[in-house]
């Protein structure tokens, strides 16, 4: 029987737009949070990250709870003649949300770490706070960034139990590699299995070659250092 | 051109409760670590808010807490100079100069950044990172990109205190030339009195959060109004003191009594004397006539290249403790002869060189 190759695009799609949004609302969270002391952000700091230590199970089901027939969201959305249980955007909401953890502390840590008199002298040389942001934290941090970005990202793409959950397996719509493997190896067909096992393989192996290029050629504050080093004298 | 400083800010050591004005005469900020004064620079350049009080730069009003007036930083149009000098560390020399540049027209922005680099004689450094800089190098480009805006007002935290000591005497002249061609409020802080007489025209003085003393230097180390402040500014020897009558004070810690030059107007609570300006008498005929002469015996000596610091007891031998009651400084040359006499050598007190501290 020929592979059916519909998980890889699923679970690529899925894993992309998942960790694109958790780097939007992650990037925002850590700079909202940064500014920030007490115990009410301290609070959401912690249902920040339970995901990160909650098991994706629990993670899944607190899902269907809130978007299922009689959820709260899942209520409202039907007044818009919309479902999410078992549907890809499931699988996305899934993926996002187990992710974003590791994005949100990466960006966080990254951001503290820039010297904050950096930022304190743009303001004296006038810049706005959203200039500050761009032309100083953004670039500084960016490595952190970058980093929270790969983890999120192959955090998203060995989604499983979450995304069982929530999106079912329904091939050709919410079935991703992960899930796609698991119904190989309970219906005995161990050459799928063997086969999605190293289509991850090879996924993984080709987003690890491309950060170490991306963060050696294309990261603005490393070639300027190699060039310093070779330039002088 | 003035700025005018006055504000509260309660801090967790302290309260900050500073008043003091700048004109376009450089002033320096002294104080020990931990007095207050990088976080009043930062308070005069809106990185830090004061409770209560009134910052006014050119009749510009910076900061009024009774009129909820509260500019950020960025339109205070005040250079500020950090100590580790906060260079970007992602940009070039060039990037890090016109970084406070970008609402001019490109054309307009290259050719400042060009005209400060060349006055900077940075030439050559513009495309390279800050990190490839010496230390004095790095403070030239950030001074540069404070004054690349044109700022009404410059503030220096500590700006040579980060180089090395080699270096730091010629950084001191740039920036000596710097500030005289600037002509507006600089302010710059420092822990180190004698860079604040060299560089500065008048000085604050500043001890916990207060200002212990305001005014031009040479009068403030001439007349400093306090102990604090004379042992700020170098003061070595100093005494509780007791006044007998209008120009004579018994010097309780040294045990004898003075002749002052000064006739004293407000009790006096303390004496001082410079340490440089305790005179030794080498010929015996000056010892019995002159005034405020008492012998002297050595505890122990400190020696620099051209210099010795002696430790001495007055009145009676070392009795063992090591305790001494004053500090003289002066020249090898005199101290050759000096300790060719025997024991006790004679000091005097010149009612000239006696401070009068009132408090």
């Amino acid at each position: 029987m020929p592979l059916d190759l519909s998980p890889i695009w699923i679970s690529l799609e899925t894993s992309l737009t998942a960790t694109a949004i958790t780097l939007v609302i992650g990037v925002a969270a850590a700079i909202w949070r940064a500014n920030r002391r007490g115990v009410g952000p301290a609070l959401l700091d912690s249902i920040f990250l339970l995901p990160l230590v909650l098991p994706p199970t629990v993670v899944g089901f607190l899902l269907l709870l809130i978007f299922g027939r009689n959820g709260p969201l899942g209520r409202l959305l039907s007044h818009f003649g919309a479902t999410v249980v078992f549907s890809w955007p499931a699988t996305v909401i899934a993926a996002a949300v187990v992710s974003f953890p590791l994005m949100y502390l990466s960006v966080r840590a990254a951001l503290e770490q820039v010297d904050a008199h950096l930022l304190q002298a743009a303001r004296t040389l006038g810049a706005s706070e959203w200039r500050v942001f761009r032309r100083v934290a953004l670039p500084l941090a960016w490595p952190g960034i970058l980093a929270g970005t790969i983890l999120a990202f192959a955090r998203a793409l060995g989604e499983f139990g979450a995304t069982l959950m929530l999106a079912g397996s329904i091939p050709g719509r919410t079935q991703t590699i992960p899930i796609a493997i698991y119904f190989a190896v309970e219906s005995n067909d161990l050459h799928q299995a063997v086969a999605w096992s190293l289509i991850d393989i090879f996924i993984s192996l080709a987003m690890i070659a491309g950060t170490y290029y991306w963060t050696h050629l294309q990261n603005p504050a490393r070639p300027r250092w190699t060039r310093a080093s070779e330039s002088r004298r | 051109m003035a700025l005018e400083v006055q504000f509260e800010k309660r801090l967790a050591a302290y309260n900050l409760n500073v008043a003091f004005s700048c004109d376009a005469d450089p002033l320096a900020v002294l104080g020990p670590s931990g007095a207050g004064k990088s976080m009043t620079l930062r308070c005069i350049a809106g990185l830090e808010r004061p409770d209560r009080g009134r910052i006014v730069l050119d009749g510009r009003v910076l900061f009024d807490s009774s009129r909820g007036i509260n500019l950020p930083s960025r339109e205070r149009r005040i250079g500020l100079l950090f100590q580790h000098y906060a260079l970007f560390p992602h940009l070039t020399v060039a990037e890090n100069i016109s970084f406070g540049l970008d609402s001019l027209p490109t054309v307009e922005r290259d050719a400042r950044v060009k005209r400060q680099i060349a006055q900077a004689h940075l030439a050559g450094f513009e495309n390279r990172s800050p990190r490839e800089l010496s230390g004095g190098e790095q403070q030239r480009v950030a001074l540069v990109r404070a004054l690349a805006i044109e700022p009404q007002a410059l503030l220096l935290d500590e700006p040579l205190s980060a180089l090395d000591t080699h270096l730091r005497s010629q950084i001191e002249r740039q920036l000596i030339d710097t500030l005289a061609t600037f002509r507006r409020p600089a302010l710059f802080v420092t822990h180190n009195m004698e860079e604040a007489y060299r560089i500065a025209t008048n000085l604050v003085v500043l001890t916990k959060g207060r200002v212990a003393a305001h005014g031009p230097k040479e009068e403030i180390f001439r007349h400093p109004p306090s102990l604090e402040v004379a042992q700020l500014t170098g003061l070595k020897n100093s005494s509780r003191a007791r006044q007998i009558s209008t120009n004579t004070v018994e010097a309780l810690d040294w045990n004898c009594i003075l002749r002052t030059h000064q006739s004293i107007s407000s009790p006096p609570k303390y004496l001082g004397i410079r340490a440089h300006y305790v005179d030794f008498l080498e010929a015996a005929s000056c010892v019995s006539s002159g005034a405020n002469v008492f012998p002297c015996w050595l505890v122990r000596s400190s020696e620099t290249p051209f210099r010795i610091t002696l430790y001495l007891r007055l009145h009676n031998p070392p009795d063992g403790t090591g305790e001494h009651h004053l500090q003289a400084e002066l020249f090898k040359e005199k101290w050759l002869r000096i300790r060719e006499h025997p024991q006790p050598w004679h000091i005097q007190f010149s009612p000239e060189s006696l401070m009068v501290l009132p408090e």
